[in-house]
């Protein structure tokens, strides 16, 4: 559940989004990510830590280089949560339900 | 496969005929939502309401009498279906704005032995590109085995 929360919540710096939509597209190491951003490298080596603390990517190796990518369990916990959400929204109804036919 | 942005969809089988089954989905909303464990507010949601006419508000009422929107009502087409504007962000805060709407449609189908209630949520790709982007990438290498690991943990 907290997935889900800390995940969107991650998503909501415009930088941030932008840095994980580039890492969703393919991954890519640091300084590939920082191009062209407003902001300094160190800023989106902070951006980046904040994305895997909320289990959106996560660092992998290739050759020397460190390569973000996306997580795919942690984004698909954010629609997942949901899920959860509605089928123990519906039980609840269900049970009403059957109450009321038992009235 | 399911994807980020794929609509979230449950439906349930209710000895009802629709229009009962309606009404206690919509005028009776406080009778059945599991409060306890679903509300937005800080304090535990006294009261939830529904409003079943277009325009109507969704929203919850806390101990403290403080009130606390969730979205409102789309379109109403007693005793058939039911569309409603959720508008509460990933956050669980509450914003009116266009880009921040998803949609739960309720509908209502008469069966043999009652009233198939199917509930929808679509519209997630509103909370940003991410869902979209998404949608490429678990399309490859390690998206099903990611997903299949969140089923096993489930299970």
């Amino acid at each position: 559940m907290t997935t889900y929360q800390n995940g969107f919540s991650a998503l909501a710096d415009p930088t941030r989004r932008e840095i994980f939509e580039r890492v969703a597209r393919r991954p890519r190491p640091v300084g590939e990510l920082a191009e062209g951003l407003p902001v300094s490298r160190p800023a989106v080596s902070q951006h980046l830590r904040v994305l895997r603390e909320a289990g959106l990517v996560v660092p992998t190796r290739d050759g020397s280089r460190r390569l973000y990518r996306v997580d795919p369990q942690g984004v698909a916990g954010m629609r997942s949560y949901l899920d959860r959400f509605w089928t123990d929204a519906l039980a609840a109804f269900e049970d009403a339900a059957r109450a009321e036919e038992d009235r | 496969m399911t994807q980020t942005t794929d609509a979230v969809t449950r439906s349930v089988l209710v000895p009802l005929e629709p229009g009962a089954a309606f009404e206690l989905f919509t005028d009776r909303f406080g009778d059945w939502w599991p409060k306890d464990s679903h509300h937005i507010a800080d304090a535990d949601a006294a009261e939830v309401f529904l409003e079943a006419r277009p325009g109507g508000r969704w929203y919850e009422r806390g101990g403290d009498g403080a009130e606390c929107d969730w979205g409102h009502v789309v379109e109403v087409d007693r005793p058939n279906r039911i569309l409603l504007a959720w508008q509460l962000t990933p956050e669980w805060k509450f914003d009116p704005s266009e880009d921040a709407t998803t949609h739960v449609e309720v509908t209502f189908n008469a069966e043999e032995n009652g009233t198939r209630v199917t509930l929808t949520h679509s519209g997630f790709e509103v909370h940003g590109e991410p869902g979209a982007a998404m949608r490429e990438s678990v399309g490859g290498e390690g998206g099903w085995a990611s997903l299949m690991e969140i089923y096993k943990n489930a299970a």
